[in-house]
């Protein structure tokens, strides 16, 4: 196949992975939208192994085989509630690939004393910088959201400085290498001391910090692949690479502006656990002798004669698994006319969209998971809020009390409904480390239980009715 | 340098591009678009076949191998799992 040829199908790979995007706009065209990206990447491939350089197919056999094998096995066996582990992996194999192709093609140009240019060496050095920190960083991640490593921020002393430190070095190595191509091992040096950055910048983040996490970590691996594109020279990388760049930079955006927060105070700030809870009103003097305890047969009496009622999950919903509970306590109500809806903030869960996949995977319909524009006005006419498992997106102190941690941060508001019911196993404080007034409020009744155990309690309190 | 100019141009107009598809895309399939666009970013296992294919030395087709390994665990996985995530958001 001629160049001209080759670069024809890649262009055509490029317009399949745009118009692929575009049809995520909509559930109904997204199935098609995913296999038409897909169809993109089969093109660039087969493309790809037409190539003239390409002696010998056993490897590159051996290599699809194995790869093959251990995604499609993930894809097919990940359960819905570890989505977020597995694209944290996903992200990371992603960045280690560009690490290592980058790496390959530094090794490659000077075996053969090619003449490198800087355009190739900057590129290469960009890759190999970016590629691991994605990789580690990632990996971290996976470890925080499976609890192989504790979810709350992990820090020590002089953190910055050396992580600064770090990066100066990894950049004085970067430089050396491309004042000087022909010593590959300074590459390899490079990537260790990124690899050791990508780690230490991630390990302060905290569990409820992950969205925007897994979101950065999603647009660093797309621009791994697009300064690979750059190493390569090969334009369809690079188109790939910034859409996938410009789409984890927007999520990451989203999940910021939804907890009001900086993207600078998310990596830095090692917000959560013990540290954040300084300066907050005790936990004694908003819930001493205001919060009322309820029972699966009180609400049951509530649901009665409930005309609307929304559901507001949170990450305790995708512990507990209480998916299908839910849908199908929602079918029950329905059944007995209520209006049963679902309030969705950016930030439960674990990453953009948690709560909507876990629903959907439970057959909820896609109309009924509204956001937090679209469900906010509707509180105020709504008889019953059922907050399982959410504590901080629900907090009214966020509009109250400018000096709190969560000062500012757009939630939804339960509060506004004519009886908040919020399903959790205790007191103890979310992410942020405050007290709740919620939890005390006149018109809320805490039902202390683990989610399944308590919508199991509450299904059958209601078919009693 | 030229051709820089033009890998540039062409980086700066793919994100505008991906601005405007992705800022489309409603928060209720954020967790596919993830993980779609995450399949995407496996694309440098182009890059990969070519490093493990060529043999070169043998340090370039190791690293090519591990390079093919991780972007197809990316692309194959990440198709599938979008797949099947979509297929439940798909009205019944």
């Amino acid at each position: 196949m001629s160049t001209a040829l080759i670069n024809l199908a890649y262009l055509l790979a490029s317009v399949l992975f745009i118009l692929g995007l575009k049809g995520l706009a909509h559930p109904r065209t997204a199935v098609r939208g995913n296999l038409i990206s897909a169809l993109g990447m089969l093109i660039a491939v087969v493309v790809t192994l037409l190539d003239k350089s390409i002696v010998d197919y056993t490897v590159i056999l051996a290599g699809l085989v194995v790869g093959g094998a251990i995604g499609a096995v993930a894809a097919v066996r990940v359960p819905m509630t570890a989505m977020p582990e597995m694209v944290a992996l996903f992200n990371g194999f992603g960045g280690g690939a560009s690490t290592l192709v980058a790496g390959a093609a530094l090794v490659e140009a000077i075996s053969m004393s090619a003449a490198v240019t800087t355009d190739f060496t900057v590129a290469t050095v960009f890759s190999g910088l970016v590629g691991s920190v994605t990789f580690w960083g990632s990996l971290v991640a996976f470890a925080k959201l499976q609890g192989i490593l504790s979810g709350n921020p992990i820090l020590f002393p002089g953190q910055h400085a050396l992580n600064a430190v770090l990066l100066i070095s990894s950049l004085a190595v970067g430089g050396y290498i491309v004042s000087d191509p022909s010593q590959t091992m300074a590459y390899w040096v490079l990537v260790a001391i990124a690899s050791v950055l990508g780690v230490l910048i991630t390990i302060p983040i905290g569990g409820a910090d992950m969205p925007v996490v897994i979101s950065l970590l999603n647009s660093y691996s797309g621009i791994a692949a697009a300064s690979t594109g750059f190493v390569l020279n090969n334009n369809m990388l690079i188109i790939a690479g910034s859409l996938v760049g410009a789409s984890g930079l927007i999520l990451t955006n989203i999940m910021c502006k939804a907890m009001n927060r900086s993207l600078a105070n998310v990596l830095f700030g090692g917000v959560g656990g013990e540290a954040a809870a300084a300066g907050a009103p005790s936990a004694d003097s908003v819930y001493a002798g205001k919060v009322k305890a309820t029972s699966a047969e009180e609400v049951a009496m509530l649901l009665e004669n409930a005309r609307r009622v929304i559901i507001v999950p949170g990450y305790g919903m995708a512990v507990s698994q209480a998916q299908h509970q839910v849908r199908q306590l929602a079918d029950l109500l329905e059944a007995r006319g209520a209006e049963v809806l679902y309030g969705i903030h950016p930030v439960a869960g674990r990453m953009p969209g948690h709560m909507n996949v876990l629903l959907a995977e439970a057959k909820v319909p896609y109309e009924k998971l509204l956001d937090m524009d679209q469900v906010n006005p509707l509180f105020k006419e709504t008889d019953v809020a059922i907050v399982i498992g959410a504590n901080d997106v629900v907090n009214p102190v966020a509009r109250t009390d400018p000096n709190s941690p969560i000062a500012g941060m757009p939630i939804l508001d339960v509060d506004q409904a004519r009886t908040v019911v919020i399903i959790k196993r205790s007191l103890s404080p979310g992410f942020a480390g405050i007290p709740n007034p919620l939890f005390a409020a006149d018109n809320a009744l805490m039902y202390f239980s683990d989610g399944k155990k308590a919508l199991n309690e509450l299904i059958a309190a209601v078919k009693e009715l | 340098m030229e051709g820089l100019v033009i890998s540039v141009t062409i980086f700066v107009l793919a994100i505008f591009v991906g601005f405007e598809v992705i800022t489309k895309v409603p928060p209720t399939l954020h967790t596919p678009l993830m993980s779609g666009s995450n399949a995407i970013s496996g694309i440098t296992l182009v890059g990969a076949l070519l490093s493990a294919g060529a043999q070169h030395t043998t340090l370039t087709t190791a690293l090519g191998f591990t390079a093919v390994v991780f972007a197809t665990i990316n692309v194959v996985g990440g198709y599938m799992v979008t797949h099947r995530m979509l297929e439940m958001f798909r009205k019944k």
